[in-house]
């Protein structure tokens, strides 16, 4: 946006003692509300933010530079190291790309598996999200039963994967191991588990007067300014656009399933929280249909080639990851290294609407709107 | 020795040793209730979470506390290169001396009052009011933006509590007729009706009184859900972002004396002070010395003991429940539901007490 | 008037709610243990738990690497050093250096998957923390296997070949609850 000199000068902090006197408020790259290295330098009137720079890099590790100079199945573990918190969906992504690409077929028990797994690691992410957006209001218990719910994924996923954080667990093709029936049962007991302690976080939180006052009709994001700044995921869903991946660019095996995807319109903070709690409930659903349908099979393709060459040309491939719209661009000159990858991550596009959006508003309004668009760091600055 | 005893039971001798022997009383009470609180708020917190909190210091992480004070006395107080150092300095010891002076002046047992001032309601208050001062100045000369934020907040915050607290503190005073805190809690004495909750043929909306006091005193203390001044996710730690070591030690020490201050205020104006429910003149004799002497006044001093910490649990457990409010919600809820009510109850406690 | 009364109520019911919930997690506490008490007990660790990198060994104990080293070219970290020769009398190559420099290292398990003769295996070892770094930058694999099968054999056995003494020593020892899942795949 570009301003007039008046204001510029309206902006600056140089009107030392007037009545328009504004100061810099350094929030981060430590400050217990960005939750991680994101550093945003406030403008401040008083209490009230007058603007909000991010300034992001300060974990900037140049994943895209190291798809550059690694072969296909070298970048692998890198995917699982953007979004933390999703790094399932991620990894279907350069998964994706790369089969999509050598026109390699994943066996059907291999894309259950994979739906099964993105499912749950999403709910583990809503759940990550939502605890640290209401410790971020100032409520400290909901994080530890969020926790406590998510340690039942990992429980489950490190069984399959061997990791908790960064399963790296899908590979081209398939799967790296095959689930058992530990899991398949586990998973079973997971869904009307979490359905029970859904109801109760509904009690103890959604319906609490304290949280709704704080979050109804804060940060409100236009439908208008989620198009200009291409935002993803729940963000766009609570500013009333039904746009979700695997509906909008169906991948995998999600058109065989029955879920909704949860809209609001009311385009503030609230609007973003219901749809996090409706999308763990719509991925209760899809794990349910999922589990009760998986077929027998290979978990992996066969012939996959062990040095992989990706014919040149120009390819892309988004999921639909926790914070939403991933994708994956991949120019291939042949070689069995890519030419350039770049990385479309959501975390970026959401927070490129904060300056926008939290002109104007107090600071623990502006934290809390921050908190709405749940942001992961490292998904930042790659 | 048994002489220099003797002389001390005398007066004028027996005044000093009886303040020495009450100051050094509240001082102790004071450190061992911030030290223990702490570490039944810390457990507690953890079994609201399902966790088990400390656990490693001693059994059931009891020595934890001690090992704390240790800690922090034993680091350095820093004071920031930018900072007013005076001020800075002051800042913890302004905010202590009120809340032990408030410790003076409440009643503990029939027997156990250090002060028995006749003003003491209002001595309590006006002691209770620098702490907002003490905050404002710490937060002030450490010269950090984070902490003139909180300053800022703590300031405007007491204007939204203060009043409906002491409109409610006037309908008590209407309902007792007194502002001797003794006198008030004497007044309760025999059955638990005539505490003041129960008091409904003076007063019908007491419960919303003691309600709104409750909810002002949480706000008085900087608790959650009223702890914007503090709010460690937004200003990181508030007015005490500069403290390190013992100053900060003392500043929480007086977070949990202040809790301690509001809590027994709302026992001795709602909930009889030290009087047991049920009046100790009709137990048989063989349990009279439950009533009298040094029996009576353990037994007034349990019963206002548990009434305290059941208050101060209900403290704890708020704070672990809920979010933080946003400054205008407590701003609304003070202005749009707390005075009214008070209000209300203060014309119709002053309507029943005159015309009945 | 009327919404504003309603909403008071709604309001005050929905924290009382919210205590009541918290309330019964706490008295919930005192009947159930939930935890564990980490450092005192742990849990056991799921049979596919990606550690670092170790050596399994065949039935006399040695180790079926034979030095091809397709592990050091899979590693996206460059991690894995590996070199090998072919000892008088045998059919294959065998490893004279394998050392894994941890602190590189993301566990991603391409060398495991690569490795024609599956010499290698995720370990369960997990708390490795230490004050110095050259104790991760360069684990010995060989060595390190040498140490378990000794461990594992009784003394009279004659050990296996001597190793150059490595700069560093060994990581330090798994904890104990861990051990019995130490035994390597056969």
């Amino acid at each position: 946006m570009l301003l007039t000199k008046e204001q510029a000068l309206a902006r600056s902090a140089h009107s030392v003692g007037g009545p328009n006197e504004t100061f810099v408020l350094n929030l981060g790259p430590q400050h217990p509300a960005t939750h991680g290295v994101l550093r945003v330098k406030l403008t401040m009137d008083g209490e009230f933010v007058q603007r909000a720079e991010p300034v992001c890099g300060y974990i900037h590790r140049m994943h895209e530079k190291m798809g550059e100079n690694r072969n296909y199945s070298q970048f692998l573990p890198n995917t699982s190291r953007l979004d933390y918190l999703s790094a399932m969906q991620y990894t279907h992504a350069w998964c994706g790309v790369v089969e999509k690409a050598c026109k390699i077929e994943v066996p059907e028990r291999a894309e259950y598996i994979r739906v099964i797994t993105s499912e749950l690691n999403r709910i583990a992410s809503h759940l990550v999200g939502w605890g640290a957006w209401v410790m971020d209001l100032g409520g400290f218990t909901p994080i530890l039963y969020a926790f406590d719910d998510r340690e039942k994924i990992l429980d489950l996923l490190e069984h399959i994967c061997g990791a908790r954080l960064t399963f790296c667990y899908y590979r081209f093709g398939g799967v790296v191991n095959d689930v058992d029936e530990y899991f398949l049962n586990g998973t079973r007991e997971f869904v009307p588990y979490m359905r029970e302690r859904m109801k109760m976080y509904k009690k103890l939180v959604t319906q609490n007067i304290i949280l709704r006052k704080r979050i109804e009709g804060i940060g409100i994001i236009t439908p208008d300014q989620c198009r200009r700044y291409g935002a993803c995921g729940p963000v766009l869903r609570g500013s009333g656009i039904q746009h979700d991946v695997r509906r909008a660019e169906p991948y995998s095996i999600y058109h065989r399933f029955d879920y909704d995807i949860p809209v609001y319109h009311e385009c503030d903070s609230m609007a973003r929280y219901l749809v996090r709690m409706d999308e763990i409930e719509q991925s209760l659903r899809i794990i349910e249909q999922a589990v009760a349908k998986i077929p027998e099979g290979p978990f992996v393709h066969p012939k996959v080639p062990k040095v992989i060459k990706v014919p040149a040309g120009d390819y892309t491939f988004a999921t639909e990851a926790g914070r939403g719209r991933f994708m994956v661009r991949l120019v291939s000159d042949g070689s069995d290294i890519p030419y350039r990858v770049k990385l479309r991550t959501p975390c970026l596009a959401n927070l490129s609407l904060f300056e926008e959006t939290s002109a104007g508003m107090l600071l623990p309004d502006a934290l809390a709107h921050m908190g709405s668009l749940d942001l992961v760091i490292p998904d930042i600055d790659r | 020795m048994s002489a220099v005893i003797e002389l001390l039971g005398q007066e004028p001798y027996w005044s000093f040793v009886r303040l020495a022997l009450f100051l050094g009383g509240v001082a102790a009470f004071v450190g061992a209730n911030a030290a223990y609180l702490v570490w039944v708020e810390r457990k507690t917190a953890a079994y609201v979470q399902r966790r088990p909190g400390p656990m490693e210091v001693g059994p059931q992480g009891l020595i934890q506390p001690i090992a704390d004070a240790v800690k922090l006395l034993s680091k350095q107080v820093l004071v920031p290169p930018e900072a007013d150092g005076i001020l800075f300095r002051l800042a913890p010891v302004l905010i202590m001396t009120p809340a032990m002076m408030c410790f003076v002046a409440l009643p503990y047992g029939s027997a156990l009052v250090p002060a028995n001032l006749d003003l003491g309601l209002l001595a309590l208050f006006a002691f209770a009011s620098v702490n907002v001062m003490a905050l404002m100045l710490g937060a002030w000369s450490s010269r950090n933006k984070f902490a003139i934020i909180s300053a800022a907040r703590v300031v405007s915050q007491n204007i939204a509590y203060e009043i409906p607290m002491l409109l409610t503190v006037v309908t008590t005073i209407l309902m007792s007729g007194s502002m001797n805190l003794s006198t008030i809690v004497t007044q309760q004495g025999g059955w638990f009706w005539n505490w003041n909750i129960f008091q409904l043929h003076h007063n019908p909306l007491v419960w919303l009184s003691f309600l709104t006091f409750y909810i002002c005193m949480l706000a008085e203390t900087n608790r959650a859900p009223f702890d914007m001044a503090e709010s460690e996710s937004e200003l990181v730690a508030g007015a005490f972002t500069e403290y390190a070591g013992m100053s900060f030690g003392v500043f929480f020490m007086a977070e949990y004396a202040n809790i301690v201050i509001g809590c027994s205020l709302a026992v001795i104006l709602f909930l009889g002070g030290w009087n047991c429910p049920i009046p100790l003149d009709i137990l048989p004799s063989w349990l009279g010395w439950l009533s009298t002497g040094i029996g009576g006044a353990l037994v007034g001093l349990g019963f206002f003991f548990a009434k305290l910490y059941a208050l101060i649990f209900t403290v704890i457990w708020i704070r672990w429940t809920f979010p933080r409010t946003q400054f205008y919600g407590l701003l609304n809820l003070s202005w749009k539901i707390l005075i009214p009510v008070a209000l209300v109850t203060l014309w119709l406690t002053s309507f029943l007490v005159k015309v009945l | 008037m009327k919404k504003a009364f309603k909403e008071i109520v709604g309001g005050a019911v929905s924290l009382l709610t919210g205590m009541r919930i918290t309330l019964g997690q706490f008295l919930k506490n005192f009947r159930k243990d939930h935890n564990v008490p980490y450092p005192h007990a742990v849990l056991p660790i799921p049979d596919r738990y990606r550690g670092h990198i170790i050596f399994t060994n065949d039935e006399a104990g040695l180790s079926t690497c034979i030095a091809c080293k397709a592990c050091e070219k899979a590693c996206p970290s460059d991690c894995i050093l590996v070199d090998g020769e072919k000892k008088e009398g045998a059919k294959k190559k065998s490893a004279t250096i394998f050392e894994l420099n941890y602190t590189l290292c993301s566990l991603c398990g391409a060398c495991v998957e690569v490795c024609p003769t599956d010499a290698l295996t995720y370990s369960k070892r997990y708390n490795l923390a230490s004050t110095s770094k050259a104790i991760y930058s360069k684990i010995d694999l060989i060595k390190d296997l040498d140490t378990r099968m000794a461990k594992e054999r009784p003394p009279a056995q004659p050990p296996t070949p001597e190793q150059p003494q490595p700069p560093t020593p060994p990581p330090a020892a798994e904890p104990q609850a861990t051990q019995p899942t130490q035994t390597p795949p056969q």
